[in-house]
């Protein structure tokens, strides 16, 4: 770390900082997040960041459920996750405070807006004292700002309610931060003139109270010290911040431009899914239609009925949601049609933890539906990596004529991360060809990948009928026949089966045989990847492999898992992909679990590795 | 309709409609008549057959779709009025009908129907009504009387039905109206304005189940019973019924009276004159609990036809507005939007 001092303030050089924004579920802690996240991607840094909200939009102010936080990890390093443990944490309120403090680093720095510090809210945060003053946080680097009277002070000029000013903290806490790790002010600035354009006011108090913060951390004489982290060392590119919901939102726009089919969104609103109805919601002048149905079950037979008219349907989701969309999925499985359902997992079982990370709709994916009823099943690993993931669901959808399943979680769909965007015309087309001659027109006849024609209503001397009874082989015709049935059962499982063919085979990072695999899936992609990056570091003989192609998996996975005398599943489920790989490969893993509605820490999975390997034996 | 007219063109037969698939409901079943009626009166809707999409979901009637030489997707239960939307949606070039029954539009797939109505989505729904669940052998169904004893309330339901046209006027549906599988003429004049009305309309047709529910609707359809339980509306027509046109209807206040126009005391000029096109559902929603009120004909033909904006047209609208304003989107301003930079 090197030292210099200008203006009297010292300026430190970090490495990677992980900061949390932490306050009641009122105080605009995801917005301050979200904007600091922004920045932080604007000037450089790779980051990873990670919103933890309580699902109450504005639960009692100062209870301990109340809190909402949100962590940035950034670096100048290449980074995969929001970081294990914070390095400051900034307390809004006692309740925060309490909530957060268990994670802080020892000896990391806490920034407590002492305002709301007083004896009612410390009562509620269970307090008997007050932390700020009876010494119990002198294992941590304090630093007290009456942030709220801070606010209120620079702007007693504003016509704004006090209630109105009071609610600009958040903006003045963002300041003091941006001063603190030297970060420019612009982006939000601009940030704030746009969104409030129709509120001068509160523009102009927002401003005001950013610039207050900023100021008063360059001349108080409480921080002596500023931080820099350098610009990441990314590859060459362009770079925009990126979120999971908003990446499936975009490679869904790419796949309709790519093949030329209008995009279709049939949705009902749910956590942690909205979102991506709401960026395909703002894209009319991309032609998308997004319906907002009566419930779960209208929005996957709206998108059905949408896909049977020729759109790349999608239909978007959470657990409790996809287990109402199970039937329109048998539905589109019988009738041979590409659509697409991604499901945001969060915790369950039930309404569960509605803003809570877990992974454990894998088996629902995979085998949750009635009959023989194949569907192949993606997961995304990372923020931008759903858009890729979404590319490959809508290309194997409309190749295989095929509903396509396409997991991702709460973790991946709130939490950011900067995307090197990929040229346009690197990306390839998805030619789609639908049938339009009558001569020798069969709607369940086959091409060479076993996908029936797409054949549209509209077009002459095609017409014909579908729908959810079993279909004779060929003609399409309703058919009770015994053999036909089987044949038809084979048929569908032989052609998603196929799948395999078409999809890249299953990566090994690190030596391609040895003592252990690390075989992750899902949001589990940044921690494993950290961890196992660290162990190597240590010359420990580690391994990763990151499913995305859950079902079917790809065609070498047998051979990689058998190349490893151990393999290492860590999940946020109670070993959902553990029982598949046994079942399927015969082979014993090793599960780590943890379902806790948080994704893992690095730590976590580097400490199992550590063990799995432990007495030098991986060495 | 839009097409210039193609000299070659050859008018359609209700034959053209007809598919290559055996027809397969019981002997005597109400649908045959529906079916025969829609095959008949659509050579003259003025649509080409490969425009036409059939939708169903589960249940005697929902076989429909099987029978007619359009498109058609045999769907869900219940899930017909949401499969319609969505494709209505995609492709407003269509015409897109739905054959539904008494269990599937009413019971399971209740919601859809509702939310179809309020919406306004360019969809025609035909209600095979028979008061039963036929496909499943019997049990009661939402429209079902109180009392009814079937395989599931041997000792009789202790629930009320629904009274389907209440329901749709209820929910702001625009076209609203009934008909009865044993008048074809009439049902398929109210095909024909359905098939022409611009938004969400909803047909009931009274449909005997001769297996089940057989004669459900006797009243209303043998030669000695129908013309005094039979009111056929018209629009700018009074509500005139009965034996040579001998009872009239006409409103005192809310509460409809039934008169005879040949005792002196009341002439044709006292009737209630009917406006299909009223703005207010009020009295339409009166006539449609004239079958809950005993001693009240029950009315036939169309309660309500109104016009507004389709939910179709307006999603179409939104998106050609936001387009002008926005420029059509291209994909490299799609990812390269937001908050840039560029790592050298």
């Amino acid at each position: 770390m090197e030292k210099e001092k200008t203006l009297g303030k010292e300026i430190q050089n970090l490495n990677e900082v992980t900061v949390r924004f932490a306050g009641d579920s009122g105080d605009g802690m995801q917005l301050t997040g979200t904007q600091f996240s922004d920045t932080t991607a604007l000037v450089g840094n790779d980051l990873g960041t990670l919103p933890d909200y309580p699902a109450e939009i504005r639960a009692p102010a100062g209870t301990l459920y109340g809190v909402s936080g949100f962590q940035v990890h950034f670096s100048s390093n290449d980074i995969h996750t929001p970081g294990d443990t914070p390095d400051v944490l900034v307390a809004m309120n006692p309740a925060a405070l309490k909530v957060n403090l268990k994670d802080l680093k020892q000896n990391g720095m806490i920034i407590a807006n002492t305002d709301s510090f007083d004896s009612k809210n410390l009562k509620m945060a269970g307090y008997n004292s007050n932390p700020l003053e009876d010494g119990s946080l002198s294992n941590y680097k304090l630093y007290p700002v009456p942030i709220t009277s801070l606010t209120s002070n620079a702007l007693k000029e504003s016509t704004l309610t006090t209630k109105e000013i009071t609610r600009c903290k958040n903006f003045f806490a963002l300041g003091l931060s941006y001063w603190l790790f030297n970060r420019p002010l612009e982006p939000t600035l601009k940030w704030i003139k746009d969104k409030f354009a129709k509120r001068p006011e509160i523009a102009e108090a927002n401003t005001i109270a950013l610039k207050a913060g900023y100021y008063f951390g360059d001349s108080t004489e409480i921080f002596t010290t500023r931080y820099q982290i350098e610009p990441a060392h990314l590859p060459k590119g362009i770079y925009r911040n990126i979120s999971g919901n908003e990446a499936i939102a975009l490679g869904f726009i790419t796949a309709s431009l790519k093949s030329n089919l209008p995009l279709f969104l049939g949705s009902y609103p749910i956590t942690p899914a909205s979102d991506i109805l709401h960026y395909l919601s703002l894209f009319k002048n991309y032609g998308v239609k997004t319906f907002q149905a009566e419930d779960e079950i209208a929005g996957i037979t709206a998108a059905i009925g949408a896909a049977y008219g020729g759109s790349l349907a999608i239909t978007t989701t959470s657990g409790p949601g996809m287990a109402l969309k199970t039937e329109g999925m048998g539905l589109a499985v019988m009738t041979e049609l590409p659509l697409v359902i991604i499901n945001i997992q969060r915790g369950g079982p039930s309404t569960g933890l509605p803003t809570k990370t877990e992974q454990a709709d894998l088996f629902q994916a995979i085998f949750g539906r009635n009959g023989e009823a194949p569907i192949p099943v993606l997961a995304t690993s990372t923020p931008s990596n759903c858009f890729y993931m979404s590319l490959e669901a809508a290309r194997i959808a409309i190749k295989y004529m095929t509903p396509v399943i396409l997991l991702s979680d709460g973790y991946i769909a709130n939490g950011t991360e900067p995307w090197r965007l990929p040229k346009v015309e690197e990306i390839p087309d998805m030619p789609v060809k639908f049938a339009t001659e009558k001569d020798g027109f069969a709607p369940y006849a086959r091409n060479e990948n076993l996908a029936r024609p797409w054949a549209l209503p509209g077009t002459p001397g095609l017409e014909h009928r579908i729908g959810g009874l079993e279909k004779a082989h060929i003609t399409g015709n309703v058919s009770y026949d015994p053999e036909n049935h089987e044949f038809m059962v084979r048929l569908r499982a032989q052609r998603i089966q196929n799948i395999q063919n078409d999809i890249p085979d299953l990566e090994v990072v690190g030596d391609p045989e040895g003592e252990l695999l690390v075989l992750g899936w899902g949001g589990t992609y940044g921690a494993i990847t950290e961890a196992v990056t660290k162990a190597r570091k240590e010359r420990l003989k580690v391994s990763q492999a990151h499913l995305k192609y859950l079902f079917p998996m790809p065609k070498n996975t047998k051979d990689v898992l058998k190349r490893f005398k151990k393999i290492l599943i860590p999940e946020l489920n109670l070993g959902q992909l553990a029982t598949v790989v046994k079942a399927q490969f015969l082979v014993e893993p090793v599960s780590l679990t943890k379902i806790k509605g948080l994704p893992f820490k690095t730590s976590e999975i580097y400490g199992k590795i550590k063990e799995i390997l432990g007495g030098g034996n991986g060495r | 309709m839009a097409d210039n007219i193609d000299a070659k063109e050859i008018k359609l037969t209700a034959k053209d409609f007809a598919s290559d698939q055996d027809v397969r409901w019981c002997p005597g079943c109400g649908n045959y008549s529906i079916l025969a009626q829609v095959q008949r009166s659509f050579p003259d809707i003025g649509v080409k057959k490969e425009n036409i999409v059939w939708v169903s979901g589960i249940g005697c009637s929902s076989r429909f779709p099987y029978y007619m030489n359009t498109y058609g997707f045999h769907g869900i239960h219940g899930r017909a009025p949401a499969i319609a939307t969505g494709l209505k949606i995609a492709r407003p070039d269509l015409s897109v009908w739905v054959a539904t029954g008494d269990g599937d539009l009413l019971s399971i797939g209740g919601n859809h129907f509702i939310h179809a109505c309020r919406k306004n989505i360019d969809l025609k729904v035909l209600l095979f009504n028979n008061r039963i669940y036929g496909l499943t052998k019997g049990q009661y169904s939402p429209t079902s009387e109180k009392g009814k004893i079937t395989k599931s309330t041997p000792y009789g339901s202790v629930d009320y039905p629904f009274n389907p046209i209440s329901l749709a006027l209820g929910a702001e549906a625009t076209f609203v109206a009934r008909t009865i599988d044993r008048e074809p003429k009439h049902m398929q004049e109210i095909i024909k304005r359905a098939a022409a009305h611009k938004g969400f309309a909803f047909v009931e047709v009274f449909q005997n189940c001769n297996i089940f529910n057989d004669g459900a609707y006797s009243l209303l359809t043998e030669k000695e019973t129908k013309a005094d339980n039979v009111v056929v509306l018209e629009h700018g027509k009074p509500l005139v019924f009965g034996k040579d046109n001998s009872k009239g209807i006409k409103l005192d206040g809310f509460k409809p009276v039934v008169v005879d126009l040949n005792d002196g005391r009341n002439s044709i000029n006292d009737l209630w004159v009917h406006d299909d096109h009223d703005e207010s559902p009020a009295r339409a929603f009166i006539l449609s609990q004239f079958t809950e009120t005993p001693g009240l004909p029950t009315p036939i033909g169309v309660f309500r036809a109104i016009v507004k904006e389709t939910y179709d047209e307006g999603i179409q609208t939104q998106i050609q507005r936001i387009t002008e304003k926005k420029g059509k989107g291209d994909l490299k301003s799609l990812l390269y939007s937001g908050g840039t930079w560029e790592v050298n």
